[in-house]
């Protein structure tokens, strides 16, 4: 399925900005190759992600930001390499073994993706619900409990169609978190919404990052959010990836990271001033 | 293409591959057909969506076309002085073939489109996405009410199509043309078999009913993520099962006369 | 999915009207019955069953009582008619069975006389006096043998009372 006469990217691994120290990393990829419609996404892409902390994944549009995500969460397996979660082979597991891996796992996705036939309620309601060991009451308290935690009130009975965008992300978000995961992915949860909106958003992860210690992924454009946000930071750009705390890419000498960070994500590749 | 040899081998390979995607997929309805939770509410409520909604149309569509049978059928008995079995040509015409076929294919336009549009607007939002990484099978939640209301639909909405129809028969035979009340009732019981005739009825609307429940919800769930992708499968969801149904048709009459 | 006791309800009238339209196919217009095979079941020997197909209706006076269940040659070369009929029916051993057709161009069914004998046939028995079918073409053939001769001969099957009458 790759033909590589089309790839215009070319390989490399990774090139960390500081050293990592793999037992540190709860979730990892390690030389992952990924090819959508016959353009390499990445060709050996190893990076890992630390327990417990907030990793923010940035890039220039098609860079391959959302696809990590999705093998994180075995929705799609790699054409070569192993991603590795809380030690387990994600791409080596059976149907069974990834649904009990993904209890371990929440996913903010881009444009939420809650079901819109459904009410409020009955989204966020809906995990538990199929997880059958808790009675409509203790439910019904669970969701009101997270709902409000996210800022959202009043909305039980409204469908999705009818949440502004900010809304409608936090009641992904509440989903997400509701079975208490230990591990939040969210694709672009800033994109669209305005500054304001952005602020709180930005303040609902970090609290929650706090008080559940979970391990965050963020895939973002946004980076003054993100930069502030983060403990961990990997840079997706052209065909290489750089990684490190936010202090150390700010300071990194290469010359197209300093690009990204002073000019913003708009360019995809580093060719001059536009 | 630049080779058309290797063209024709890659459509063959991709449709064998097809085939057997969808038998994988039938497969996994199969499994949580039988597997709980039954998800009653959900199916009651694809059964309004795609039974009470679509009796209006079927209900026109087999008035007229018992109509058109009623009219057709007098013009041609009146040659033979055989007026008096309109009933059983109508009767028969419909219960043996009208009324399975037209009303599987108008079920495919109405309510199987719906679904393929439906399903396949959950996978361009990712909705079904969404569902898997919640440790949801998106196959049990949202596949298995709408395919087992397809299945339950649609010899219901046949009966009914046909009742309509005979009703449509009379109308243009005793109401229209002075045709005799009686003999019209009369040649209808005494053609119609149960047997022969209704229970190969019946069985050849389930049949249509699940194969349309399989394909509608099979071509939603493997379209392409994109608006264009749920386009092509709604429009391929009905002309797949149009042509199915047809051809299924001929396989149960042909093995029913035997 | 909001829960409307107003459409669970339409969702329940468009079931019953569905199954209603099923019953009200099978049962009055296609003749379901609910006796299913165990009817009284009899057999007749004819020699000649014309076109009488299985599931052809016997009938008494004119009302439909059962129908034939198979149709198969017999050891002396005679058709052997098996009948599926209405166990409820009291039936003489003298009883006859003919083979008639509806209408000149009809299909053919089988048409019972009771007789008036004391004992009645059970599940089983034979019926003994039998009248086969008469075949259009033989009719015609004989009635033409019949009179090239100039004279209707014995074997004509045309009863002598529509012949000529010479009355001087």
């Amino acid at each position: 399925m790759a033909e590589k006469s089309d790839s215009t990217l070319q390989v490399t691994g990774s090139r960390p900005v500081v050293p990592l120290i793999p037992a540190n990393n709860y979730i990892s990829l390690d030389r992952v190759r990924m090819v959508y419609e016959n353009r390499c996404v990445f060709d050996s892409l190893s990076c890992g992600f630390p327990r417990g902390r907030v990793s923010v994944v940035l890039g220039g549009s098609g860079s391959g930001k959302s696809t990590i995500l999705r093998l994180i969460g075995g929705l799609i397996r790699p054409l070569a390499g192993v991603v590795t979660v809380d030690g387990q082979n994600v791409g080596r597991l059976s149907y069974h073994g990834l649904n009990v891996l993904r209890r371990k796992l929440g996913m903010v996705f881009q444009g939420g993706a809650l079901l819109d036939s459904y009410t409020v309620f009955e989204n966020v309601a809906l995990p538990l619900r199929e997880q059958r060991l808790q009675s409509e009451r203790e439910i019904a308290g669970a969701v009101h409990e997270i709902l409000s935690a996210v800022g959202v009130s009043d909305a039980d009975d409204l469908l999705p169609g009818e949440l502004s965008g900010g809304m409608l992300r936090r009641v992904a978000l509440a989903r997400a978190i509701i079975r208490k995961p230990e591990v939040l992915l969210c694709d672009e949860p800033f994109s669209g919404l305005d500054p304001i909106s952005i602020r709180r958003m930005e303040a609902l992860l970090v609290q929650i990052n706090r008080e559940f210690g979970m391990t965050m992924i963020v895939v973002s454009h946004d980076i003054p959010s993100t930069m502030r946000m983060a403990d961990h930071v990997l840079l997706l750009l052209g065909a290489r990836i750089w990684e490190g705390s936010p202090a150390e890419m700010r300071r990194s000498d290469d010359a197209e990271a300093a690009e990204f960070f002073r000019d913003g994500p708009e360019r995809l590749q580093p060719q001059g001033k536009s | 293409m630049a080779n058309p040899v290797s063209h024709v081998g890659y459509r063959a390979i991709r449709f064998v591959q097809e085939l057997g995607s969808i038998a994988a997929f039938t497969v996994d309805i199969a499994r949580t057909a039988l597997t709980p939770p039954v998800r009653f509410a959900a199916f009651v409520r694809e059964l309004h969506k795609l039974g009470v909604r679509s009796l209006l149309i079927i209900c026109v569509c087999g008035l007229a076309v018992g109509m058109v049978l009623g009219l057709q059928g007098h013009h041609t008995l009146v040659r033979f002085g055989a007026q008096r079995s309109l009933g059983a040509v109508v009767g028969l015409s419909l219960i043996r073939e009208l009324g399975p076929v037209l009303t599987a294919l108008l079920v495919a336009g109405r309510a199987g489109s719906a679904t393929a549009a439906e399903i396949g607007s959950m996978v361009v939002t990712e909705q079904l996405n969404g569902l898997r990484m919640l440790s949801i099978d998106p196959v049990s939640l949202v596949i298995k009410p709408k395919a087992a209301a397809m299945l339950v639909v649609t010899p219901l909405l046949t009966a009914l199509f046909i009742a309509c129809g005979l009703y449509g028969g009379y109308l243009v035979g005793v109401g229209l043309l002075a045709g005799d009340p009686g003999s019209y009732m009369s040649s209808l019981r005494s053609a119609v078999n149960f047997h022969n005739d209704i229970e190969c009825c019946m069985l050849k609307s389930a049949v249509f009913g699940l194969l349309l429940g399989l394909i509608a919800t099979y071509r939603g769930y493997t379209s392409a993520p994109t608006a264009e992708g749920v386009s092509a499968a709604t429009t391929s969801s009905v002309v797949i099962s149009s042509v199915t149904v047809l051809l299924t048709d001929y396989v149960i009459t042909a093995l029913w006369g035997i | 999915m909001d829960r409307s006791p107003l459409r669970d309800f339409f969702v329940g009238l468009f079931v019953l009207a569905g199954v209603a339209a099923i019953a009200y196919l099978s049962i009055s217009i296609g003749s379901f019955s609910w006796h299913g095979h165990t009817g009284l079941k009899l057999s007749a020997a004819f020699d000649e069953t014309g076109e009488l197909a299985v599931r052809a209706p016997v009938v008494i006076a004119g009302v439909q009582v059962g129908e034939v269940s198979a149709i198969a040659l017999d050891d002396d070369f005679r058709g052997r008619v098996e009948m599926d009929l209405d166990p409820t029916l009291k039936l003489p051993t003298d009883t006859s069975a003919s083979i008639v057709t509806a209408g000149v161009l009809g299909d053919r069914y089988i048409e019972l006389q009771p007789g008036a004998d004391e004992k009645l046939l059970k599940s089983g028995d034979r019926i003994a006096f039998t009248e086969s079918a008469i075949v259009l073409e033989r009719l015609i053939g004989q009635l033409l043998y019949g009179t090239t001769k100039g004279k209707p001969t014995e074997n004509s099957a045309i009863p002598a009372a529509t012949a000529p009458a010479r009355t001087p």
